[in-house]
């Protein structure tokens, strides 16, 4: 959408974007360069390299990278695999999954259960991190969370969910806590295919399934993408869940960002901590660039 | 046989609005049990020993109370006009100028951030603040949280400007105006609903952040709720069910209230979605 | 033709100009001066040499404390006793010494983590209170950070001519210090010890008081409240990372000095990565929690694993836990929600024994381990000489007999008795003697998670002791280097 004309002069567009370029510059391109610098260094906060630091050049990089060990529970391969899985299971099939499935559903459709159930998914949105968490690990409780209560009523097990099953916990837990930002986006950009469509291809005898997968899906990919894109970034940084699970059992929860928390935060290696987040800004940086890729090729073809 | 099918796929529809909505409200509805049980544990049951003595209890704890009845909302507030209004002109001027790139530009920006609101910058954050002779107000809670939410706000404000038909501000340009005066009367009244969603956006997010507020704050009366929580653990660092379930509960009344009204009044869903 | 901005050149310009902000901006590694603070009025006394010039005695000289205490809320005793004595008590005598003294509280409600990475944050600018509650095994890493200075050089003369140190052990003066010198004062020490439930043991017809003097027996003696009492956990021992350093002390110390060593060789200076004793420590471990669910090992993994041994404990369902005497005083005692109302009659401690007897640390029966929470002083205080006379006067007599009145617990000073508790009187007689204390050195930290790490890795059956010890093995040459670590045979 890049007209050659556009409404405001280019001294215009400059007055209207220094608040925010002053913004950016200050509290994020600044602390960024200084984070980047950082990771070529092994300065701490405590200890003797808070004192006497110098440059390690890529030495931290390597360290994280060290194929030899990087699997190992604790080490950033270990965290990366888990954020991927993370990443993938919550939000990519999770939230989408849910939101395209609430926001097809209601389509077109209006009244008090639209409203009440749109609140409730958003409410679980808004709420307050530390409460969430809260709520959770009640819910999730093996003796008396309510999840195990009524699962009781199928089955004798009682599964100590956050112990037994943590990533799929926290799985569930992430779906749960970020579909309506999803829902809201697919809603509204459903809410723009005018109604003819989807008569046509009533009167044409096509089922429900068919209409989604033929007309709604292809007319909201660029939607979908997009959406795809902020929701990994921003579920690739999360932390909530390391107040379910500390990133335990044995480091079976342990994100990039609470792996990060670990290093940059709890041993002060603010140098390290530096590496982990350029190299997890870098695999950010190649998703978006193969999301972006793929939409673009979505643009030529319609 | 078509009526059948109509049936059917009713019936299927309640029944997965209904599966779907139980799984939303199930984690909640401890949060709406707890705090009115003097014997609160983590089970969901009609409270054995009703009361409101949590939370008299709660309100008692002048230092929790501050910090949610003031500290947070100034924390929020601050941030969501912050964020609002400058995303808002930043959208503005990239969706109005003829700029190369500015998808991309955009997408950069939001990476640069996530680096920065994670745990790898916190030194390096609190070390700017110092030096701008900041430490322990509020203003740089505001000022850090909000050019850490800009990049995704303009994000999503860019595509609420975008649907706007540029057609009115041309008219009015023609007519006279400036710039400025295009932008306050004829693009910001259309433009409303989309700032309404990034303002709760911004509003929730600086509502419920800890990190920052932690590193940035030290005297126990700027402290935000979400700091706050945590001196109703014991000493062991253990939670006190029935005085962090009320205080739990009161710290999420104001935000749902907000969306509430928000959502009553303009109506909260983005406008034909984000394309790009 | 309009120019058009170019969005990534500006983008390019600014990430140059900040590079170069950034580079200027990185402090120079030296230990920082304190730059002036930019709000707070300057006042003319120099930051960190102890004053020269006589302050007029109608200067108000305003002091901050900060410490891991709420009122109403954690450590209360700590807020309760500076309300109610220290500060108006010492304002008092300050006054009365012609000085205009005032002495504040500023409480923090977070986690001990937190509030370390709190100090690290202020002392890196030259922040913070004048005297901060510290825990000992703090000290080394903020030492060789360049963030603490010793009291002598923050407090002046007055340090070394003050009266307490001669009623203060040698042992208990170490544990706010490092390399030789003094960074803070104690404000008190613990021991460790097996507490159990009387009634248990009578139900399980074991007789009491009970005394196990060799692991044998300990596990024996768990073994027969299994069989006697299939609902109960008979032992419970610390384990895993969720616990912290309280695994660390409680759990794993506890275990390995009954073989014979320590995590350091005191004599060697050196770090022991691998031997015999670590082995057979974790075999005890997976004795009790693996092999004959003598433990149960779901508490040692949980996030709040702590609270719920407590909550069991306090139910009647665990027969045996190691732990402090804070335990006693602070978990069972009353007013805590794992209060026991009975606690005198049915709580009982032994010591806890080594694995034969003679073979514990230093040719011991029986071990055990202290820490050691503090004060210390802040080098960027305006006021070391009066910053000193408050933190003196926290550990006068007179202060520490107040605070005994409010918490009865083993005081730093040997002139100031338990005189209510006779638990922790006879605990402190009979452990103080067989006590040891934490390597003080910067990689401690570290070095004790990866031990918490090695116990969960037995305990939830991911790894051999074998195997979890090889592994700690690795990672102690790894953090403290290969040279500061022996493995013995």
């Amino acid at each position: 959408m890049d007209t050659a004309r556009g409404v405001l002069s280019r001294r215009g567009g400059l007055v209207f974007l220094a608040p925010a370029l002053i913004f950016i510059a200050i509290f994020i391109l600044f602390p960024f360069v200084w984070v980047f610098f950082l990771s070529f260094t092994n300065q701490t906060l405590t200890g003797a390299t808070a004192v006497q630091w110098k440059f390690v050049g890529l030495a931290n990089y390597r360290d994280l990278l060290d194929f030899s060990k990087w699997m190992h529970s604790g080490e950033f391969g270990n965290a990366l695999v888990i954020t991927l899985k993370y990443v993938v299971g919550s939000a990519l099939i999770g939230q989408v999954g849910l939101g395209l499935l609430i926001a097809t559903l209601f389509n077109r459709r209006k009244g008090i259960l639209r409203e009440v159930l749109f609140t409730v998914v958003i409410l679980a949105w808004i709420i307050p991190d530390v409460v969430i968490a809260f709520a959770w690990v009640a819910y999730l409780d093996r003796d008396f969370g309510t999840l195990n209560k009524i699962l009781h009523i199928f089955t004798p097990a009682q599964i100590d969910w956050l112990l037994e099953h943590p990533l799929e916990s926290i799985i569930v837990f992430n779906t749960w806590r970020g579909t309506a930002f999803s829902m809201l986006l697919f809603s509204s950009a459903l809410a723009t295919i005018p109604p003819s469509y989807l008569e046509t291809a009533e009167v044409a005898g096509a089922s429900a399934w068919q209409k989604f997968r033929d007309i709604l899906l292809p007319l909201i990919s660029s939607h979908i993408l997009t959406d795809m894109i902020m929701i990994t970034l921003w579920t690739f940084n999360t932390f909530t869940p390391f107040l379910l699970t500390g990133g335990g059992p044995a480091f079976k929860t342990e994100l990039m960002s609470i792996y990060t928390y670990r290093i940059a935060f709890k041993y002060f290696e603010f140098g390290r901590g530096g590496a982990i987040a350029v190299v997890v800004m870098l695999v950010n940086l190649t998703l978006a660039l193969g999301y972006l890729a793929i939409l673009r090729k979505q643009a030529v073809r319609t | 046989m078509k009526t059948v099918r109509l049936v059917l796929s009713r019936i299927l529809f309640y029944v997965v609005v209904a599966l779907v909505g139980t799984f939303f409200v199930l984690p909640l509805l401890w949060l709406l049990v707890a705090p009115f049980d003097a014997k609160a544990n983590l089970a969901v049951t009609l409270p054995s020993h009703p009361t409101l003595a949590n939370f008299r209890a709660v309100l008692q704890n002048s230092f929790a109370m501050r910090a949610l009845a003031r500290n947070t909302i100034i924390q929020a507030g601050g941030t969501m006009l912050g964020t609002t209004f400058i995303a808002t002109l930043a959208a503005y001027a990239l969706s109005r100028t003829a700029v190369p790139a500015k998808d991309l530009l955009v997408y950069i920006l939001m990476l640069f951030s996530s680096v920065v609101t994670g745990t790898a910058a916190m030194v390096p954050i609190f070390l700017l603040i110092y030096h701008l002779g900041l430490i322990d107000t509020q203003l740089a809670v505001i000022l850090t949280l909000t050019g850490g939410l800009l990049p995704s706000g303009i994000f999503m404000m860019r595509d609420f400007v975008e649907g706007i038909p540029r057609s009115y501000e041309e008219s009015a340009l023609v007519a006279g105006a400036n710039p400025f005066q295009v932008f306050r009367d004829v693009v910001l009244p259309l433009v409303r609903p989309g700032m309404m969603v990034v303002a709760i956006w911004a509003f929730v997010n600086a509502w419920g952040t800890f990190l920052i507020p932690f590193i940035l704050l030290r005297s126990p009366e700027n402290m935000p709720a979400s700091v706050a929580i945590y001196s109703f653990y014991t000493e062991a660092g253990t939670p006190i069910i029935t005085l962090v379930s009320a205080y739990a509960l009161l710290y999420t009344i104001p935000v749902v209230v907000l969306y509430l009204l928000v959502n009553w009044r303009y109506g909260f869903r983005f406008f034909g979605g984000i394309k790009r | 033709m309009r120019t058009r901005i170019r969005p990534l050149a500006l983008l390019a310009l600014v990430l140059a100009l900040s590079t170069i902000v950034a580079a200027c901006a990185q402090p120079s590694p030296t230990p920082t001066q304190a730059p002036a603070p930019t709000k707070a009025a300057a006042t003319s006394a120099p930051t960190t040499a102890p004053t020269a010039a006589p302050q007029p005695t109608a200067a108000p000289v305003a002091l901050k404390m900060t410490c891991r205490c709420v009122e109403g809320g954690v450590n209360a005793n700590l807020v309760k006793w500076f309300k109610t004595y220290l500060k108006p008590e010492f304002e008092k005598q300050a006054k009365a010494a012609g000085k205009n003294i005032t002495v504040d509280l500023v409480e923090f409600g977070g986690s001990d983590e937190e509030l370390k990475q709190q100090y690290a944050l202020d002392l890196k600018v030259g922040k913070g209170a004048d005297v901060m509650a510290f825990d000992g095994f703090w000290v080394p890493e903020f030492v060789a950070g360049g963030m603490l200075k010793p009291l002598e050089e923050i407090g002046g003369p007055d340090v070394k001519s003050w009266e307490g140190w001669s009623h203060i052990p040698a042992g208990l003066q170490q544990l706010l210090s490092y390399q030789g010198k003094i960074y803070g004062i104690a404000s008190g020490t613990d021991t460790r010890a097996i507490f159990y439930r009387k009634d248990i043991f009578e139900k399980a017809g074991i007789p009491t008081p009970w005394q196990p003097k060799s692991w044998k027996e300990l596990l024996d003696t768990a073994r027969q409240i299994k069989q006697k009492l299939p609902d109960v956990t008979p032992l419970q021992i610390n384990a895993g990372t969720a616990m912290g350093e309280a695994t660390t002390m409680q759990g794993w110390d506890m275990v390995l000095l009954g073989t014979g060593i320590g995590m350091y060789d005191f004599d060697a200076n050196k770090w022991i990565a691998s031997a015999p004793g670590i082995e057979q420590a974790l075999n005890f471990y997976k004795t009790v929690y693996v092999d004959e669910k003598l433990g149960d090992a779901r508490i040692q993994l949980l996030k709040d694993g702590r609270n719920q041994s407590f909550a069991g404990f306090r139910d009647g369902k665990i027969a045996m836990l190691v732990e402090g005497d804070w335990f006693w005083r602070s978990v069972l005692g009353k007013g805590s929600e794992w209060e026991i109302p009975n606690r005198d009659q049915i709580v009982l401690w032994a010591k806890m024994p080594a694995i034969e007897p003679g073979k514990g640390y230093k040719g011991q029966d029986f071990v055990t381990i202290s820490g050691g929470t503090g004060f210390v002083l802040n080098p960027n205080t305006k006021y070391g000489k009066e910053a000193w006379q408050f933190l003196a006067f926290m550990n006068s007599k007179e202060a520490l007999t107040a605070y005994q009145d409010i918490e009865p617990r083993t005081r730093v000073r040997d002139d100031v008795p338990i005189t209510t508790d006779p638990v922790l009187t006879a605990m402190g007689k009979a452990l103080m003697p067989l006590t040891t204390v934490r390597p003080m050195l910067p990689e401690y930290t570290k070095i004790s998670e990866e031990a918490q790490r090695m116990t969960e890795r037995v305990v939830s059956g991911e790894m051999t002791p074998a195997q979890a010890m090889k592994a700690y093995a690795d990672a102690v040459k790894q953090i403290a280097g290969a040279d500061k670590v022996i493995e013995v045979k």
